[in-house]
């Protein structure tokens, strides 16, 4: 059954999508485990380059899946691995968030999003951290994600394409002057 | 008209604008940084969420399996307009990456060879960090005013991010230690 690419792609991701807790990077490692080692759907150059693209694509990383899924089956395979991964995670949250909102005003809900809230910014910090460190952790990547931070914080109402287009000019300008990408 | 007129701040948000938002987030959030676009459109220019509505959700989404951009879309969803605004959110959220994504992996092997275009890859990658980056300070600014919101923030930012500790358990202690220090003191 698993020869089927429509079903090998639901068997395998479906589960992903309920284990990955903490996100999408959490899956990676093995979702990179089943679809190049065991059911070589890809080569580990290919899903490096599909990482590659769907990190800097809009949308979650996690599209990763929708990429392999339209490597192996076309757009339909895009479509069945884009619902394996995000649909039933999805329900489970919905299913949640419906329980958490009705509670709003109550006690316990008020002292849950005052006290959640702090946990919240110091994982996104942490996350803003592994993504730098995933980025080769050089000094181009910590100014540029910093000072991206300040930028758009200080001036509030300026479109974030600016400063985005502002990166990959830096990035760019730092490979002509030869000091990017940085040789491991 | 249930719901309607209990006060301002409960004004229907229409699921037409749900869908025109979050077409944009995911149409927009190049280089990732997705519920930094979030956060910027539903909170700071909107201001459909409070901020600790945002956060709290965000933490939730975080311990709940599933990719973080997809959990708070459907949360931000189900708080504004139920379960039918969480599955408007969630498939708008997905529609362009969908596109967007398959577009760009259909080209990748022509425009690789584009000098420069690698490196610009890296750099809105990396500026895309500052999106979230701005959303941590925003937070930070709201829900650490306290300091032992502030701390608890930290110990959660160095267990995780610099000690690189799981995150389950982590949270799973910390989490209820600040709920604790969190709770309405004096009426019981």
């Amino acid at each position: 059954m698993r020869d089927n690419p429509l079903i090998g792609l639901t068997v395998i991701l479906v589960p992903f999508s309920l284990l990955s807790i903490g996100g999408g990077p959490s899956i990676f490692a093995p979702l990179q485990r089943e679809t190049v080692d065991v059911m070589q759907w890809v080569t580990a150059r290919e899903f490096i380059d599909l990482f590659s693209i769907a990190r800097v694509a809009p949308g979650p990383g996690a599209m990763l899946a929708t990429l392999i899924g339209w490597k192996i089956a076309g757009w339909l395979g895009a479509l069945v691995a884009t619902l394996a991964l995000f649909l039933p995670a999805s329900i489970l949250c919905m299913v949640v968030a419906r329980f958490y909102d009705r509670y709003r005003g109550h006690q316990w809900h008020t002292a849950l999003e005052k006290g959640l809230a702090p946990i919240a910014v110091g994982l996104v910090m942490a996350g803003a951290i592994s993504i730098i460190r995933l980025s080769g952790n050089s000094a181009l990547v910590w100014v540029c994600a910093l000072g991206a931070g300040i930028w758009l914080s200080i001036w509030r109402k300026l479109h974030p394409f600016v400063v985005l287009f502002a990166g990959a000019s830096l990035f760019v300008a730092a490979e002509f002057a030869g000091i990017w990408p940085v040789s491991q | 008209m249930p719901g309607e007129e209990t006060k301002a701040a409960d004004k229907r948000v229409s699921l037409w604008a749900i869908a025109r938002v979050f077409l944009q987030v995911g149409a927009f959030s190049f280089g990732g940084g997705v519920t930094g676009w979030m956060h910027r459109l539903t909170v700071t220019r909107l201001g459909w969420l409070s901020e600790g509505q945002f956060l709290s959700g965000l933490a939730l989404g975080q311990v709940l399996p599933g990719a973080n951009v997809t959990n708070m879309a459907v949360y931000i969803g189900q708080v504004l307009r139920g379960s039918v605004g969480a599955l408007v959110a969630l498939v708008c959220v997905l529609t362009g990456p969908f596109f967007l994504v398959i577009a760009l992996a259909s080209v990748y092997d022509d425009v690789i060879k584009l000098p420069g275009f690698h490196s610009a890859m890296d750099g809105i990658a990396a500026t895309a960090v500052g999106m979230v980056l701005r959303m941590a300070f925003a937070g930070a600014a709201h829900g650490c005013r306290e300091f032992s919101m502030g701390l608890m923030a930290f110990c959660v930012f160095v267990a995780i991010g610099i000690l690189q500790w799981p995150l389950v358990p982590v949270v799973a202690v910390l989490a209820p230690l600040s709920i604790a220090l969190a709770w309405p003191r004096g009426e019981a």
